[in-house]
């Protein structure tokens, strides 16, 4: 969906998903996320339906995602740091789990 | 920053991070109050200067001259004297002046003597089929992931609603080697008639030149589409925009139709706010100083009514200059008359933009199947048979459908729920008011809340 303008900055790794994915510094967890290609960073808790970054200023909650095992952190205002687990959140609850 | 370095207590607390936060910092700290600024964006500069003071986009041309500008005043707040803190959320502000604010997940109250909220705006909800779909987004977020990281769209790009943000933004997309497939312009004849009293006014604003030249870039090198009904459509991500039946392939659907104000920290601290019918949105209800009611708490820039960058700066100066006379009657400051009549030249065109980019009601208050609560995944019809049934407002229309009461806290279906009502119980949208919002405005985690200091009696209170 997105490409870099330049090289600028130096890279770094996270993994999302369990892999690893090359970001920059200054970027975001959401940022990285449409500059790798991944469209969806969760499913909703109500129908299950898919969900990607929306407003990527903080206001829609919309890229919410696990960042080193804290859940519902808000991708667009989270920068990443390398080594940095993100994992994509399933939002419906099944009963037993 | 850590919140053990944080002062318990300062004469100014800012809230945000854009250019009413910065100028308001700047304008507090250099006439000697102790000012600390709170700005959750991980560097200064809110939506309109995102990303100024660590921007990867080395064509100065991309991104234009009235962005650039905002690095003089990140500069002037960091050379202030102010402490400026990013990471910073603010969660909480109530009528004692203290401010909950959590950093790098730990959390403190730290209490001001004054308190200038300068929250700025976001983008008006713009509910159609599909709007949550993978693939869609506000113009607002491509121009952040443009400006903060240098991030350009890429496949096929479709632009839709209106105002002065999407036409700069599809401006900057070009000139940044983008493409776009369309731009679809919701635009109405009808809009030209309401703003042609206001035209006398905006010829003489500073953005009659600008907007113009812009329009003429894009319409040179796009392809503009007029149309009002709108869908995102696809199954899992988009796939096509629809408009009135003519199906454009997509990748990205780009979606715009102006800013208001975000009110949520200014309406859980208690500020009044009121309708505003040319701006289609909740204002909060304040002096020329941009004081509110409640004592002690100014709201500043676009949070006090959508007027832009250049204006939210001034604003923030003259609000700062009445802290530091209440606080420092003593300190010598500029007389804010300056500041007034600069931001009066600033104002001029606004009513015109209001008029020619006002939102289409089938845009504000859509029907059937439409998703309105992003969050709890309520659509149009549900609000518009519950209003029928009787609810009378948007709090009761929580306890019915739990509209607003996921994470974004209404930020995203706040206006149109209201508008919604208004419409079916025709009624208007003062009367039909705003969700009740209180704290913790933004979620916190209870490790953050546990991470507050505990003293000795408050301990002793709850132990046996």
């Amino acid at each position: 969906m997105f490409k870099r303008l330049g090289d600028t900055g130096a890279t770094l790794t996270v993994t999302i998903d369990g892999k690893p994915v090359r970001a920059r510094i200054g970027d975001t967890v959401a940022s990285a996320m449409l500059v790798a290609g991944i469209d969806r960073c969760r499913t909703t808790p109500v129908s299950g339906a898919p969900r990607a970054p929306y407003c990527l200023m903080g206001v829609c909650f919309e890229c919410l995602v696990s960042v080193d095992g804290v859940g519902s952190r808000q991708g667009c205002l989270v920068p990443v740091r390398d080594g940095m687990k993100v994992e994509t959140q399933l939002g419906k609850r099944e009963a037993g789990r | 920053m850590n919140v053990s370095e944080l002062a318990p207590s300062y004469d100014l607390i800012v809230i945000g991070g854009g250019p009413a936060g910065l100028a308001a910092a700047a304008t507090a700290a250099r006439a000697g109050l102790a000012t600390v600024l709170f700005d959750e964006n991980p560097t200064v500069g809110g939506q309109i200067y995102r990303g100024i003071t660590a921007n990867p986009v080395r064509n100065h041309a991309i991104l234009g001259d009235d962005y650039w500008a905002g690095s003089a005043l990140a500069t002037e707040a960091k050379n202030s004297g102010a402490l400026v803190v990013n990471g910073a959320t603010v969660w909480s502000l109530d009528r004692t002046l203290t401010v909950g604010v959590s950093i790098a997940g730990e959390a403190r109250l730290v209490s001001g003597k004054r308190i200038i909220i300068a929250t700025g705006s976001l983008e008006r909800p713009f509910p159609i089929p599909g709007w949550t779909l993978p693939g869609v987004m506000t113009a607002g977020g491509a121009q952040t992931v443009l400006k903060a990281q240098g991030l350009v769209p890429t496949g096929r790009t479709v632009l839709a609603g209106n105002g002065p943000l999407l036409w700069l933004l599809a401006a900057q997309i070009l000139r940044a080697g983008g493409k776009i497939e369309a731009i679809v312009d919701t635009g109405t004849r009808r809009n030209w008639l309401r703003a042609a009293m206001f035209l006398p006014d905006f010829l003489l604003s500073p953005y009659f030149k600008k907007g113009l030249a812009l329009l003429r870039e894009v319409k040179a090198k796009a392809l503009i589409i007029p149309g009002t009904r709108i869908a995102a459509v696809g199954s899992d991500k988009l796939t096509e925009v629809d408009v009135d039946g003519r199906r454009l392939p997509a990748d990205l659907l780009l979606l715009h139709q102006g800013v208001v104000p975000n009110v949520n920290l200014a309406v859980a601290a208690g500020v009044p706010h009121r309708w505003n019918g040319r701006q289609l949105c909740f204002v909060p209800v304040l002096d020329g100083d941009f004081q509110s009611s409640v004592p002690g708490i100014a709201v500043a820039g676009d949070g006090a009514g959508i007027a832009g960058g250049t204006a939210a700066a001034e604003r923030g100066r003259i609000a700062a200059i009445a802290a530091v006379r209440a606080l420092k009657p003593d300190a010598r400051i500029a007389d804010p008359q300056a500041a007034r009549q600069r931001l009066q030249r600033e104002e001029m065109g606004r009513a015109f933009l209001d008029e020619l980019y006002r939102p289409v009601a089938e845009l504000r208050r859509p029907e059937g199947e439409t998703i309105v609560c992003r969050c709890e995944e309520v659509t149009a019809a549900q609000i518009r048979e519950t209003a029928r049934m009787g609810c009378e407002g948007p709090n009761q229309m929580k306890s019915f459908l739990r509209c607003g009461m996921g994470p974004c806290q209404g930020r995203l279906c706040g206006l149109t729920v209201t508008e919604l009502i208004a419409d079916e119980r025709g009624t208007t949208p003062d009367e039909v008011g705003y969700y009740r919002l209180r704290p913790p405005v933004k979620p916190i985690t209870l490790g953050e809340l546990a991470s507050l200091p505990v003293s000795e009696a408050e301990r002793r209170a709850v132990e046996r």
